[in-house]
């Protein structure tokens, strides 16, 4: 997995709550392969509507999305951020995420960064006035523009594994002994949970 | 120390802590056709399944609910025979779309006595958190996260916070669980809940039937919540006794279920508290789950919040609805009804919407399609199906079918549906639908009216 320290990049502003995985990537697109790809079905009905900010020419290799809350409530496809990322997007900030998004976006090297309200709204303002560019400070949990700042939030464990690019996998193999250790203490235990 | 239902389970699983975090071991890993993308990520690594015999893999996303016996689209039976030669691949136990068995994955893991108190189930659906009314931790994981537990029947987790939820009183005749979920939602949010696993508890609650529980813990995600729980109690075991994988010294699994629930004293991050007594028939008007409200409601006015977030929210989803600020909820006209998905699609589910059409015409058209081919069958044998389509429904097979659109059953754009599932998001059921969730009930009702309406006068004298 990449790591992700600091990122300055165009961030496009979605000043909407709720962006749930159905808007990131409607259902009958996910049936494709990883391989193939995803970028073109971002968001791909709400980019129909006129004005769609994410198709503004300002708005081009936009790299950050700073949206409202609740992004990524809803189904736990792991497409919506592989669309993300095949679009460009390493980083979104809004006030809250669903938990399910936000694990699979770390999981993958996305950063969810969440800042409060009153910061979100700021930063669509500053966006919308014109402003195209966001550095993200992952060391820092900093967000700036020009000389305007803000700080994020991310759980420790999450920040590490994405400064790092930890891989759980390998990690949890180390662990071999203490999984087959523990198999043989819960089989006595619990010898109802194994008898289906 | 007091512990609570979900810390004991947790506890029980934890294989290794690190910071934060902890290994837990998985008993039960539910799969489906959407799993082939894990199933790619063991291709790349060549790796193999840990425990095969600890994987149930079942066809529901993608399955046709109508007209079964003829050849499906090349895009369904590509899904099918993916999914088909992956479980084959892995020496995974398979119920395909044509076994007797098939259902959708939260119907037929209770049904089959695969869900048990104590134990931990994920699968790559959010609605896991279904499998928490039996009192289990159930939660919904990503693809990568699949992969894992396949590879290594383990999975990280950080610990979530705890929430109880307390539902005090009884739930006046015509009320559901959906409507006790979604008045949960309403007063939560649709990330109120998140970051916790849910407890219910209370009256209304314990009186609760598990079919009752299964719809309160599948609508959990939708306030946020990855995990919902109802502790294990005399319902929950009358309803596993027999059921066919069912532990075979039941009775010793019993003794330490009865272990499980919460301690009198334990404590929670959170606790919230709702009489049941308040919560009438609940429809939903907008784009969110929290958008619900009670049916005799009017519909909120953008122009009067004060939060411009909110504001645009409300604007954009009644725009998108085509429904107006002030509109009665009562006279809004739907087009076509659906019953189904993994909320609302069991046979308590089925009768009481068959006990509203009996004897009366749908208005509009419409679809039903039984959670599993087993309720299907034991809903033929009581003559469900005949009430169904002697009102002019369509009586389907069982799958995700029209909640998720993905088998090609949709709602068409600008279509309204009356329907009992889950996420009444934007072109959820198709693009450009517009969905109402709301309880069988209730969407039976809209299909004898032509709208939405209060289903309580129609089941006078029939309840």
């Amino acid at each position: 997995m990449e790591k992700f320290t600091r990122l300055t990049a165009i961030a496009c502003p979605l000043p909407l709550s709720g962006i749930d995985t159905d808007q990131l990537i409607p259902a009958r697109f996910i049936n494709r392969q990883r391989s193939e790809g995803f970028a073109a079905y971002l968001l791909h009905d709400l980019r129909k509507e006129p004005g769609f900010p994410l198709n503004d020419p300002l708005r081009a290799g936009a790299r950050i999305i700073v949206a409202r809350r609740n992004f990524g409530g809803g189904s736990s496809r792991e497409a919506a951020v592989y669309a993300l990322q095949d679009y460009g997007i390493a980083c979104v900030i809004a006030p809250s995420f669903g938990d399910i998004f936000a694990s699979n976006a770390v999981g993958n090297g996305l950063l969810p960064a969440v800042a409060s309200e009153d910061d979100v709204e700021a930063m669509l303002d500053t966006l919308s006035a014109g402003t195209t560019h966001l550095t993200v400070d992952l060391t820092e949990c900093r967000i700036n523009a020009g000389n305007r700042a803000w700080s994020f939030s991310i759980d420790p464990v999450w920040r590490e594994k994405l400064l790092n690019g930890w891989d759980d996998l390998d990690f949890t193999r180390s662990l071999q002994p203490a999984i087959d250790a523990f198999l043989v203490n819960d089989r006595t235990q619990r010898p109802w949970a194994y008898s289906m | 120390m007091a512990k609570t239902l979900f810390e004991k389970i947790w506890t029980t699983h934890e294989i290794q802590r690190q910071d934060a975090r902890s290994l837990l071991w998985i008993d039960r890993h539910f799969l489906h056709e959407g799993s082939f993308a894990a199933f790619g990520q063991l291709r790349a690594r060549g790796a193999t399944v840990a425990h095969p015999e600890l994987s149930i893999a079942v066809a529901d996303h993608y399955v046709p609910t109508r007209n079964r016996k003829h050849q499906p689209a090349p895009l369904i039976a590509d899904m099918m025979t993916r999914l088909a030669d992956n479980t084959a691949a892995h020496n995974i136990k398979l119920s395909d779309w044509h076994a007797p068995d098939q259902g959708i994955v939260h119907v037929i893991g209770p049904e089959r006595g695969l869900t048990l108190p104590g134990l931990t189930i994920v699968c790559g659906d959010s609605h896991t958190s279904t499998h928490g009314a039996l009192g289990a931790i159930g939660f919904g994981i990503g693809a990568s996260e699949v992969a894992h537990v396949l590879m290594t029947q383990t999975l990280w987790q950080k610990r979530p916070k705890l929430m109880r939820v307390q539902i005090t009183g009884r739930l006046a005749p015509g009320i559901a669980a959906k409507d006790m979920a979604l008045a949960v939602i309403a007063r939560l949010g649709a990330d109120g809940g998140r970051g916790h696993a849910i407890e219910y508890a209370g009256d209304a609650v314990r009186a609760l039937t598990m079919e009752g529980r299964l719809t309160l813990c599948n609508l959990t995600i939708e306030c946020g919540a990855r995990c919902g729980m109802v502790a294990p109690d005399e319902t929950t075991f009358t309803y596993l006794r027999n059921r066919q994988h069912a532990p075979a010294n039941f009775e010793s699994a019993c003794d330490h279920w009865r272990t499980l629930p919460s301690d009198a004293d334990a404590t929670f991050d959170r606790d919230i508290t709702l009489d049941s007594a308040t919560i009438a028939p609940i429809v939903t008007w907008g784009t969110s789950p929290e958008d619900a409200l009670p049916i005799d409601a009017t519909l909120p006015d953008p122009a009067r919040m004060k939060d411009e977030a909110r504001a645009a929210h409300t604007r954009e989803a009644l725009d998108y609805m085509g429904l107006r600020a002030g509109q009665a909820l009562q006279r809004v006209a739907v087009d076509r009804i659906f019953i189904g998905s993994c909320t609302n699609s069991r046979i308590e589910d089925l009768r009481i919407a068959a006990a509203v059409l009996a004897g009366r015409s749908a208005r509009v058209p419409g679809l039903i399609s039984p959670g599993s081919m087993p309720i299907k069958q034991r809903a033929e044998q009581e003559g469900l199906d005949r009430i169904f389509t002697s009102a002019g429904l369509e009586w389907g097979d069982a799958g995700c079918s029209m909640c998720v659109a993905m088998n090609g059953d949709t709602v068409l754009p600008g279509e309204r549906c009356a329907s009992t599932t889950n996420r009444n998001f934007r072109g959820r059921q198709g693009p450009g639908a517009r969905t109402h969730l709301m309880s069988p009930a209730m969407a039976a009702a809209a299909a004898v009216t032509g709208h939405l309406t209060d289903v309580r006068p129609l089941l006078e004298g029939r309840l």
